[in-house]
């Protein structure tokens, strides 16, 4: 079927961004990473089954400051996609839908994600 | 009026024969993660510079084991079913769609395939 060069729904230039609305694209854009970032996953879990010399490999890349770089980010969007992972569980409960919650609880789930990642890159 | 027969309108399988099971697996695993993830970023933690025999032996834990491939298997069925719902908002040629779903799923079988019989030559040696 032709179809004509109609603007698409749903028109996203013409929306002021919300928080409501960067939290939801947030949610998808850190789903998106967390796969693509799975690789790194993969790749430290067959270091250490192939053995000392190729874990001593992963490790030096991975302790790199661009790899600490690209594993920082990886654990913020972790962390991000699981704490909004949660808040999407209580709308899907039927919960949390008034817009001063819907506010209240994306600003937790930011706090939450910022503060967890702090806290596991201060430990480990 | 509604044109859906009565037996169909019971089955609630909608036109794709899959009825909510999709959006319910993407919550099931959503939730099985939820310690899961927990259980690995802390173990990740704790070994974190640690010599290479010392991260081995976090792999001779039963349950570790478990851990372990529970969370690759359901952080990779997850994986999965989010790719799919992305591909299918935002790629509209009916062929590209089908290739890069088919791609998708190939690529994260692969790669969580991988990375359970790498947790499991871990733990039990080769």
């Amino acid at each position: 079927m032709k179809t004509s060069n109609r603007p698409l729904s749903p028109h996203l230039s013409v929306y002021k961004p919300q928080i409501t609305s960067t939290l939801s694209i947030l949610h998808r854009i850190t789903g998106i990473v967390l796969a693509v970032g799975s690789i790194l996953v993969v790749y430290w879990l067959a270091a250490i089954a192939t053995g000392p010399e190729a874990y001593a490999q992963a490790s030096s890349l991975l302790g790199s400051w661009f790899g600490q770089f690209i594993l920082f980010g990886w654990t913020l969007a972790l962390f991000y996609h699981l704490c909004n992972g949660i808040r999407h569980l209580v709308w899907d409960s039927g919960y949390g839908y008034e817009l001063s919650e819907a506010y209240l609880s994306g600003k937790i789930v930011v706090g939450a994600a910022i503060v967890l990642t702090i806290l596991v890159w201060l430990i480990a | 009026m509604s044109l859906v027969t009565p037996l169909k309108k019971a089955q609630g399988l909608g036109s794709a024969q899959h009825g909510v099971h999709h959006w319910w697996m993407q919550r099931l695993t959503a939730i099985a993660l939820i310690p899961l993830t927990l259980w690995v970023v802390y173990v990740v933690v704790a070994m974190s510079g640690a010599p290479y025999a010392e991260v081995l032996e976090y792999f001779q834990s039963p349950f570790n084991i478990a851990m372990f491939t529970l969370f690759v298997f359901t952080a990779f069925y997850h994986a999965a079913l989010g790719l799919q719902v992305v591909i299918e908002d935002y790629i509209h040629k009916e062929g590209f769609k089908i290739a890069a779903l088919v791609g998708m799923k190939f690529f994260l079988a692969l790669t969580g395939a991988t990375s359970i019989f790498a947790i499991l030559r871990a733990a039990f040696g080769s």
